[in-house]
């Protein structure tokens, strides 16, 4: 009974944290500025992150692989946001100022 | 179910690959490559391929990435377009494409257990590293000791390579180019000088885990010597190229490159010497089977050595050049 | 031939279509780091191959696991191969480069055409 239901929660946090990754990857498309758009994409990094390794740990039981599941949790949520910030940072510092009218050239 | 997504992955690779040709940037280009061989490092994951994943992970999405760009800032960011001579090199390249899909409908089909690349070789090297050698990790043992004398040669290339570059940028820069020693990196960026300082004694122990479990996981020295490579040129990018060269001067860089594959070379004649033929493990200890995990592990260390000290050298030799204003 | 044989088939054809994209870029480009990256497609594509060729259906990486028995691995010996090709890869990448940084300080400009006008 509790298999099952640890089951169908792991299920739903994998759902949830796909359906995050999708938002993510929607905005990073439509949305018109390059800050919004790594706003967008940066909810990948956390949110989905932190949703699809939770239902990945539920599913692997209480074993080693939960523990190292949740160092490479711990390992992308420090790196990748870091990774946002310099991109940010390096586009404010060459010149880019966060408008929310103009709709940048693609490279 | 794992065909759709082995497909939705290989589809994937043929987008990137695209995008790359198309791109005119060349920044756009170099960070598509970088996701391209991530992409084959998860294709080669879910081809049962875990040694040769982590090392396309390590090497290709890592160090290839930073030798691109090191190389790009010396020289230009945008490439020409030209019309002449496309449509010739089109009809050349789709003559290829539909050759090589024609011959590949004789390959026996994926998966077949068959086909004759798993007849000969194979099953007796699956079958004999229990009895020769005694550690899980089959393809360590292929590496080191079935065929150990690839792995020698290779470890001259990665030498050889290393020496390459440091003679090629060896010379003299033309006028007109400066180069600051005291160049600080990313000191005053506070974020991901916190971050790497938390990142790089993980990186480092984790490139030293990866070493000394080769024979019991995928891992082994060449993933090891791109780990802890990539340890190092994060430090050089926090802190500015003149202090990891400070940390790690270039004796000592050049030390380890030639150490490991002095050491390489030194286990081979030691077996020689001991009375079997040239890297020849048995002979190394009384009993033949922890004779050879002594070799392995040895000679495991000496590669090591080797491609840490090379890919060192190769970043000091990119980073350290004199660039135009 | 039933549509699980295509997709076997699947694998090999997306490494025809690298293959000849790698191709093309080295080919038709006349920037030499372009070129240079499309070498370095063009063996990622060849990797594909090999290890397409080692996957046994139903297997495992070749990791023998202690006391578990009739154990079905994938073929171990192109895993070999391909990485020892690899770190050679990333050996000629990092001379080429070096090659075309000295090109680029000696003529001024890394397009091919310009350099064999400025010869």
């Amino acid at each position: 009974m509790i298999d099952t239901a640890v089951d169908i929660l792991s299920w739903m946090l994998l759902f949830l944290g796909g359906a995050f990754v999708i938002i993510g990857g929607l905005g990073a498309l439509r949305l018109p500025n390059f800050y919004t758009r790594l706003h967008a994409a940066s909810l990948t990094e956390t949110m989905a992150t932190i949703l699809i390794f939770a239902g990945m740990i539920l599913q692997a039981g209480l074993s080693l692989a939960a523990l190292k599941l949740a160092a490479i949790m711990l390992f992308l949520l420090l790196t990748a946001p870091t990774a946002s910030y310099a991109l940010a940072n390096a586009a404010l510092q060459s010149g880019m100022r966060p408008e929310a009218r103009n709709r940048d050239e693609t490279l | 179910m794992i065909i759709l997504f082995g497909l939705f992955l290989l589809s994937l690779l043929v987008i990137t690959a695209l995008a790359i040709v198309r791109t005119e940037n060349l920044f756009v280009a170099v960070m598509l490559t970088s996701i391209f061989s991530l992409l084959m490092a998860a294709n080669f994951f879910v081809l049962d391929a875990a040694d040769v994943a982590l090392t396309e992970a390590a090497v290709g999405a890592g160090i290839t990435t930073v030798i691109f760009l090191s190389a790009l800032a010396l020289t230009a960011e945008s490439e020409k377009t030209v019309q002449t001579g496309k449509r010739m090199a089109l009809v050349v390249v789709a003559v290829l494409a539909t050759l090589i899909i024609y011959a590949t409908f004789d390959k026996p089909r994926l998966g077949d257990p068959e086909a004759p690349v798993h007849q000969h070789l194979a099953p007796w090297y699956l079958e004999n590293t229990p009895v020769y050698m005694d550690f899980p990790n089959v393809v360590t043992a292929i590496l080191g000791s079935f065929r150990g004398y690839d792995t020698l040669g290779e470890v001259f290339v990665v030498f050889a390579a290393c020496i390459g570059v440091l003679f090629i940028l060896g010379v003299k820069p033309p006028e007109g180019r400066i180069y600051d020693p005291h160049a600080s990196g990313l000191r005053h960026h506070l974020i991901p000088q916190v971050v790497g300082r938390l990142l790089i004694p993980f990186v480092v122990l984790f490139g030293l885990y990866v070493q000394f479990h080769g024979e019991y996981g995928p891992g082994g020295g060449f993933q090891a010597g791109a780990l802890i490579a990539s340890g190092v040129i994060l430090y050089a990018l926090l802190e500015g190229e003149a202090a990891a060269l400070r940390a790690l001067p270039q004796p000592v860089l050049m030390g380890l490159v030639i150490g490991g594959a002095c050491l390489y070379g030194a286990v081979g004649l030691l077996c020689m010497l001991l009375g079997g033929n040239f890297l020849e493990y048995s002979v190394l200890s009384s009993n033949t089977v922890s004779g050879q995990q002594l070799g392995i592990l040895l000679i495991e260390a000496g590669v090591g050595m080797a491609v840490c000290g090379a890919l060192l050298s190769i970043f000091h030799a990119f980073a350290a050049r004199p660039r135009r204003l | 031939m039933n549509l699980l044989e295509l997709l076997g088939y699947f694998n090999y054809w997306v490494f025809a279509i690298v293959l000849t994209v790698g191709l093309y870029t080295v080919i038709a480009k006349v920037n030499l780091v372009k070129k240079l990256i499309g070498l370095s497609i063009f063996q990622s594509a060849v990797f594909l191959m090999y290890i397409t060729m080692d996957k046994v259906e139903g297997g495992t990486a070749p990791i023998i696991q202690k006391g578990v028995e009739n154990q079905v691995f994938s073929n171990p010996l192109p895993q070999v191969l391909i990485l020892t090709a690899i770190v050679v890869g990333v050996s000629t990448l990092a001379l080429g480069l070096a090659i075309v940084v000295r090109i680029f300080e000696a003529y001024g400009t890394i397009e091919e055409d310009e350099i064999l006008d400025a010869d």
